[in-house]
């Protein structure tokens, strides 16, 4: 605290036109306000946020020569930025500014009740001017950032990446365990919408990856460890390789596996019932028999059978080995027993509309019950049982081949890699982005992304574009080339500190840690991590933690005006 | 560096704009409407988390918007493009707002003065806005707008009482549209969508049975600052209703209208259905839908809770005919239920149908301004739909949300970083 400083602090008061002045007595607010301590300018603004109000501030931070602002209008939300830039432009450090909002909390929502409003009015401001006067000047923290990139999973979502990244300018690391790149895609056969050849798309991403200088592969190897935090992480592999990394960015694609539906539809015990992904596989080595009836049974241990969730992938999968069958097969019968399309948009509801033209049968059963309710082997067929609502009957259809359609699950793997990176998990078992709708590739740990079957199921098309949506988002830190924190980080008080690890378990970004000193463990901040939320300060029981700009006594000072 | 241009400033625009500003690329953000938000802006709550919608996006709006690296050019129309990737000339038509918007400081007193009341296309057209206006109170800027079409002043040289009221001397009745030219080493289109007009299904009575709503009314409806301030209320004597039913696919899955499916109408139906529970804790929906498309991270749960947690019961079924009492004002759904495989009727208080996303009305002009490739659905189209998701047919044009194809937010967000990946490509290199 820089307690030889005499306190000068300017309280600005904003009319908002009527949205304010309307509805409480902003000039009583100001006469109010004059008489609060260390207060030695005080101003009523039309506008605060006009630039004539901009205006104002900036001339009376020198002519006054003010060392706090308080400005009392509307939200920080929208604000703050602006006031704070106000205050920097005239030469006041930007956070001994202080925001009091008179228009939500009083004007808004005390409409009719102009005195009391006026009262709350003045409150506020008392509050307000008694945390200005604790206010410290901070400084924000700018840590270097490097320019290169780890990618954990080298099928489809983990190349893309990389590619999208190299071709940004940035040095990439991809690490796939298995001896060659393409995931999921070795297995597969063609791709829909297009029918294109998959061995064709990944012979191409081969290439592009093998021409492109920046991009660094690591076959048959593993992460072991990671440390550090964005911008500055290092990362061991292990396996085949045992280099060790500097990186600036992670971005997870470890993708997903089929699940393996045993004890599920006698799978285990007959020959010709098979799930997708060896269908895939024989169709790949064109290893088909001579099938006169084929039936596809959707969702088999998906959608609240063995998981829970939707496997968004499976019915389209279907659809695209039905019309390869169809052609290959002319005679043979083949159906789709379904809970319900999912052939969402518009190319694959053209999808599914040029199967049934050409043939395909689509057999619609409830949702929420076995897709089918038997399968017997019975005369050399498969006898596959299922109830038709609209018949109001059990129906069967004896076939040569039944293709189970299994849900891609999460990797065995992936707990470990949750674990290394400190990120977690959802219910579903796939990785949990920062944010559904608003950050869907994000990690909430600062400088790690993700993208692919690791986050949920997703076809080519959708892996590819969250590949490439994670590349532009791990980009902006390294292009910047430094990311900057609010100063809003904790201190940390290592005489009380007992080094309980509290602190280190509430934290959600892994910006806590506890390190040796003189011989004992204390808790230490990771600024480049930190949120500011706060979590490790409320959660220390030794009063060990002060968090910046928002310390113990700044927020005593402003409960004190107002119970006192 | 050089700059990119995004047109549109709804989601996918601000998500596309904000992932380049803040690697140091400048952007023009070119937005059609006075406001940026888009249709996300409009939405009460977001399916699968039930977030306030415009609570999620508005602190993206005004981070775009007050960002030094953004130049946001609302109410602007793209007219015209020259050059080639890496090298582009874009030219704008901002539109005289007859507002000075460096005096304006949104504060309202215009729009309480204003005599000239005009169908709020905003809320769905369910009430009034004034000639003068903010497309809805948390618009970035928060500048006001004067509607030439409507304003007295501009179209009769009479009134001017915005201009008498405003504190702020903003109001300026001689502003003309100005062009200007952008450089720009790529561009993103993300205009977004518009909505099928329900109108020609002459069996759900839209447009005819008063208790009959589209999807995006009842958004506005259900919305606290809608124009019924969230509350449902039903003809003929406003009460609320008991019972609510929602029809999927009006209009779309439909050869002789929209072959297409709109992706989030189910999952936008069941969170309808949820919220108007919310709201009415004893309220029942019923869903008729012909396959309920929940394919998306936690959808699937997410339409179990609703069955659990939110009475709604999920009908297979297109309903063929709406019926009106015409005294009540109640509907009656005549419907063959194909999980029960029987003729079936219901009585409900409200309907509210689902129809699907279209693209929005100028994707047609816009495609041919900048010379794109449009596919017969009239969506915008990519070089590859599997491999080549952002590119469309011009190099260094970028495509992002639902101009491409329907998705929801989350999707768009997706392919609004994905197109902003390509974009930086050319404008840093």
């Amino acid at each position: 605290m820089m307690m030889a400083e005499e306190l000068r602090i300017g309280v600005f008061v904003c009319d908002c036109g009527t949205n304010i002045a309307g509805f409480l007595d902003v000039p009583e607010v100001c006469e109010y306000a004059k008489t609060l301590p260390d207060v030695v300018y005080v101003k009523e603004n039309m506008y605060t946020c006009s630039n004539a109000g901009i205006q104002e501030i900036m001339d009376a931070i020198p002519k006054y020569r003010l060392n706090r602002v308080v400005v009392a209008s509307c939200t920080p939300r929208t604000h703050e930025p602006l006031f704070r830039k106000a205050c920097e432009d005239a030469g006041l450090n930007k956070f001994l500014f202080e925001f009091v909002n008179i228009r939500d909390q009083c004007s808004w929502v005390h409409q009719k009740e102009r005195e009391k409003a006026t009262e709350k009015a003045k409150d506020l401001v008392r509050m307000g001017v008694a945390r200005a006067r604790l206010l410290e000047p901070l400084e924000e923290i700018e840590i270097p950032v490097e320019k290169s990139s780890l990618i954990i999973g080298g099928g489809v979502a983990g190349m893309t990446a990389a590619l999208s990244l190299a071709e940004q300018g940035f040095e990439v690391h991809l690490v796939e365990r298995e001896c060659t790149l393409g995931g999921l895609l070795n297995g597969i056969n063609e791709l829909y919408p297009s029918d294109r050849d998959a061995g064709a798309l990944l012979d191409e991403m081969r290439e592009k990856i093998e021409g492109e200088k920046r991009v660094h592969v690591y076959l048959e190897s593993e992460v072991d460890h990671v440390d550090g935090y964005i911008g500055n992480f290092s990362v061991k592999l292990k396996g085949k390789s045992r280099d060790e990394l500097k990186v600036g960015t992670i971005i997870v694609a470890t993708g997903a596996q089929p699940y393996e539906p045993m004890y599920m539809y006698n799978y285990d015990e007959y020959e010709n019932v098979i799930t997708q992904y060896e269908l895939e596989r024989m169709l790949k080595e064109k290893k088909t028999g001579n099938w006169q009836k084929i039936v596809f049974i959707q969702c088999v241990g998906g959608r609240g059978e063995r998981v829970r969730y939707c496997s968004r992938i499976c019915c389209m999968n279907s659809i695209k080995n039905a019309r390869l069958l169809r052609k290959l097969l002319p005679d043979a019968e083949i159906y789709i027993i379904h809970r319900g399309m999912q052939t969402y948009g518009t190319v694959y509801e053209e999808y599914v509309r040029k199967a049934r033209e050409e043939g395909v049968r689509f057999v619609r059963v409830k949702d929420g019950v076995p897709t089918a309710s038997s399968l017997e082997k019975r005369n050399g067929k498969l006898a596959v049982g299922f109830y038709h609502p609209g018949l109001r009957r059990k129906l069967e259809i004896d076939a040569d081949l039944v293709v189970l359609a299994t849900p891609l699950i999460q990797r065995e793997d992936a707990k470990r890699i949750s674990q290394l990176l400190k990120v977690p998990l959802g219910q579903d078992g796939f990785f949990f982005e920062a944010h559904v709708k608003l950050r869907p590739v994000d990690f909430a740990t600062d400088g790690i992304f993700m993208a692919g079957s690791c986050r949920a199921p997703a076809d080519i098309n959708e892996c590819m574009m969250q590949a490439m949506a994670a590349a532009s988002r791990a980009a902006i830190p390294m292009a910047k080339g430094y990311v900057k924190t609010e100063p809003y980080t904790p201190t940390i008080d290592e005489e009380r500190c007992m080094g309980c690890g509290v602190c280190v378990e509430v934290c959600p970004y892994g910006a806590m840690h506890l390190v040796e000193k003189n011989g004992r463990k204390v808790a230490e901040n990771i600024p480049a991590a930190c949120k500011g939320c706060g979590a490790c300060g409320s959660s220390c029981v030794h009063r060990a933690i002060s968090m910046g700009h928002f310390r113990d006594e700044q927020i005593m000072a402003q409960i004190d005006e107002v119970v006192t | 560096m050089k700059n990119v241009v995004v047109i549109g400033g709804g989601v996918a625009g601000i998500q596309a704009s904000l992932d380049l500003a803040e690697r140091g690329i400048h952007v023009y953000l070119v937005e059609k409407e006075p406001s940026i938000g888009g249709r996300m802006a409009l939405l009460d709550k977001t399916m699968s988390t039930n977030d306030c919608s415009i609570c999620i996006l508005a602190p993206k709006m005004n981070d775009c918007f007050s960002h030094p690296n953004i130049e946001v050019l609302e109410y602007s129309e793209v007219v015209g493009l020259t050059g080639e990737a890496g090298d582009f000339t874009v030219k704008v038509r901002r539109k005289a707002k007859y507002v000075d918007a460096s005096k304006c400081t949104g504060c309202g007193d215009c729009m309480e003065k204003c005599p000239t009341e005009i169908p709020n296309e905003y809320n769905s057209n369910l009430n009034k806005r004034k000639a003068i206006y903010l497309p809805f109170p948390q618009a970035v800027p928060r500048k006001a707008t004067i509607d030439e079409e409507y304003c007295l002043k501009l179209t009769k040289n009479r009134c001017g009482l915005c201009q008498k009221i405003c504190k702020a001397e903003a109001i300026d009745y001689t502003q003309k549209d100005t062009m200007v030219e952008l450089s720009a080493a790529a561009i993103i289109v993300a205009v977004g969508l518009s909505v099928y007009d329900p109108r020609d299904l002459h069996e759900y009575g839209y447009g005819k049975y008063e208790n009959v709503r589209t999807w995006m009314e009842y958004e506005r409806l259900i919305n606290a600052a809608g124009p019924t301030h969230g509350h449902l209320k039903c003809a003929p004597d406003g009460r609320r209703p008991k019972k609510v039913a929602f029809i999927q696919c009006v209009g779309s899955r439909d050869v002789k209208r929209c072959r297409w499916c709109s992706s989030v109408c189910c999952m936008v139906s069941i969170k309808s259905a949820m919220l108007a529970n919310e709201h009415y804790n004893d309220l029942e929906s019923y869903i008729f839908y012909s396959d309920l498309r929940v394919f998306s991270k936690r959808f699937y749960e997410y339409s179990k809770r609703g069955e659990k947690d939110y009475h709604i019961t999920y009908i297979h079924a297109r309903p063929g005919e709406i019926a009106e009492d015409k005294r009540t004002k109640n509907l009656t759904l005549y419907y063959e239920n194909e999980d029960e495989g029987k003729v079936d009727a219901l009585e409900v208080e409200m309907v509210v149908l689902a129809t699907p996303i279209l693209p929005a009305e100028d994707t047609v002009r816009i495609a041919e301004t900048l010379g794109l490739e449009v596919d017969d659905d009239g969506f915008l189209k990519t070089v590859d739909y599997l491999q080549y998701p952002v590119e469309t047919s011009k190099p260094g044009v970028y495509v992002a949300g639902c101009c491409e194809r329907p998705k929801d937010i989350t999707e768009s967000v997706i392919q609004a970083s994905a197109a902003a990946a390509k974009a930086a490509v050319l404008a840093e290199g």
